[in-house]
């Protein structure tokens, strides 16, 4: 089973589950730009951060063979802070670069009206630069942030094919569905959604556009439910083309829009991996 | 390469010095690279890309705009546009001042990546880099492993004081049972010791 997480955030993982993922079949990955649990002040902590996505991140998947892209975004948190708005002016430096597959996560925490300024505009960008838009549904009042956020891609004029919804539920599916945009599933241990559920969504309504992803962080979660929906599925009698399909082609279709996945056709990295990165090793030990 | 699209971009950004915060970023992807390497000294089809760039840059604006879009372009780079910039900074003619670069060559060397270092001792970082300075650095390639040859013009430029420093550093890795770069030993076994401290060849 070859899999693509579409959304994880490996800056808070250790090296224990990069090599675990791998075992998993886990060859390439998304890291979408997000909070980060404590709060940031300042334009510069975005700065670091987006160069840490970019730079360290991606040479430390590497060294585990796994391919690392990211999506860079004011997150929809921090939005609401005005010390952290002046990074929209920074974003279009960042979305010209290789490897940065959409905007994101951009939406809804709290629905505020400052968060929905920095929502419209990073679409309005993500139309700008020719990516997708990988959108963060919240966990408070779901239903009515995902109706807003569809609104919201239709009065900006996004393609809905250019649209990843994600964190979605029993609940939310079908707006989104019927929307024509993607639907993400982030599977966790105890919330948002399990691998038996989201089998059953795949049994209901087929396999077109979704993703399924364990947006790992550091709260609890665990990298390996993408395998483990991929258990549930071949268990409840979908094929392995039907598992690869949901698990390795629809993510590499999706964010293959950006034109900037750093994968060849069969799935090998572009850019092969260097032993250092800026002369750290993340190898203990003096190099020879 | 796509050279009708360079062109275009370099119309494009000499006419308004803003479109290079995006064109030079995206440059290896929309203009042309080269295969994948780890040689730190390779000639990649993306740095001249992005030399041209600079090029029209500093064709287009004043010496203020140019100082502070390249030094932006550095700020906000990865490794790899800041390895261009570093290539590229004697192609920016006019130069904005005397030494308005000289900061990003230091910080470039304070890295120990191979790809940073090397590309800070080209034209622009060896003639900007004080004798002491640009001793530390010869010897700093030795260390990361940065081939001496990349050093622009290293052997007109060679000292004793420098010889001294690597014959020491040679000193120390033997001391300690360890190998010596063949680079040191290279440049202490072909170079004539009999010049003074500090006095060009």
């Amino acid at each position: 089973m070859r899999i693509f997480d579409p959304h994880i955030h490996m800056t808070s993982r250790t090296t224990d589950d990069y090599e675990a993922m791998h075992a998993a079949g886990v060859r390439a990955i998304v890291e979408p730009a997000f909070w980060l649990g404590q709060p940031r002040t300042s334009v510069d902590s975005f700065v670091d951060y987006f160069d840490g996505l970019l730079g360290w991140e991606r040479f430390r998947a590497a060294q585990f063979g796994i391919v690392h892209h990211c999506t860079i975004a004011l997150n929809p948190k921090e939005a609401n802070d005005p010390r952290c708005v002046g990074v929209l002016d920074l974003l279009p430096r960042y979305l010209a670069k290789d490897g940065v597959v959409a905007v994101g996560e951009v939406g809804f925490d709290s629905m505020t009206e400052a968060e929905e300024t920095a929502f419209v505009r990073q679409l309005e960008l993500a139309g700008e630069h020719g990516l997708p838009a990988m959108v963060h549904t919240p966990h408070r009042d779901k239903l009515a942030g995902t109706k807003r956020t569809l609104e919201l891609m239709a009065q900006v004029g996004l393609p809905a094919g250019h649209m990843l919804v994600d964190h979605l539920n029993e609940v939310t599916v079908d707006l989104v569905d019927d929307a024509g945009a993607w639907m993400g599933f982030s599977i966790y241990p105890d919330t948002k959604m399990d691998p038996h559920r989201m089998v059953a969504i795949l049994e209901r309504r087929g396999l077109d556009r979704v993703l399924v992803n364990s947006a790992a962080d550091w709260g609890r979660s665990d990298p390996l439910l993408t395998l483990r929906t991929g258990e549930a599925m071949l268990a409840a009698g979908f094929s392995d083309d039907d598992v690869d399909r949901v698990l390795w082609r629809n993510p590499v279709e999706f964010y293959g829009q950006s034109g900037r996945l750093l994968l060849d056709d069969d799935g090998t990295a572009v850019v092969q991996p260097t032993d250092t990165f800026e002369g750290n090793s993340i190898l203990r030990g003096e190099r020879a | 390469m796509n050279e009708q699209l360079l062109g275009e971009w370099e119309t494009e950004v000499e006419a308004d010095a803003t479109r290079v915060r995006t064109r030079f970023p995206a440059a290896a992807r929309e203009i042309g690279r080269s295969p994948a390497t780890t040689d730190p000294g390779a000639e990649r089809v993306e740095d001249d890309v992005r030399g041209r760039l600079l090029e029209a840059l500093a064709r287009g604006a004043d010496g203020a705009t140019v100082d502070r879009e390249v030094h932006d372009l550095y700020r906000f780079g990865d490794a790899d546009e800041r390895r261009a910039v570093l290539r590229g900074l004697h192609r920016v003619e006019p130069a904005p001042a005397e030494g308005w670069a000289a900061d990003l060559v230091h910080d470039a060397l304070r890295t120990n990546d191979p790809r940073l270092v090397a590309a800070a001792l080209g034209p622009y970082g060896a003639a900007v880099l004080d004798d002491d300075a640009w001793r530390q650095a010869v010897l700093k390639c030795l260390f990361v492993g940065v081939p001496v040859d990349l050093v622009h013009g290293l052997d007109a430029r060679v000292d004793d004081r420098l010889l001294t420093m690597i014959a020491s550093y040679a000193d120390e890795r033997r001391a300690a049972g360890r190998e010596v770069p063949a680079d040191a030993e290279r440049l202490l076994a072909t170079t004539d010791t009999t010049t003074q401290p500090g006095q060009e060849r």
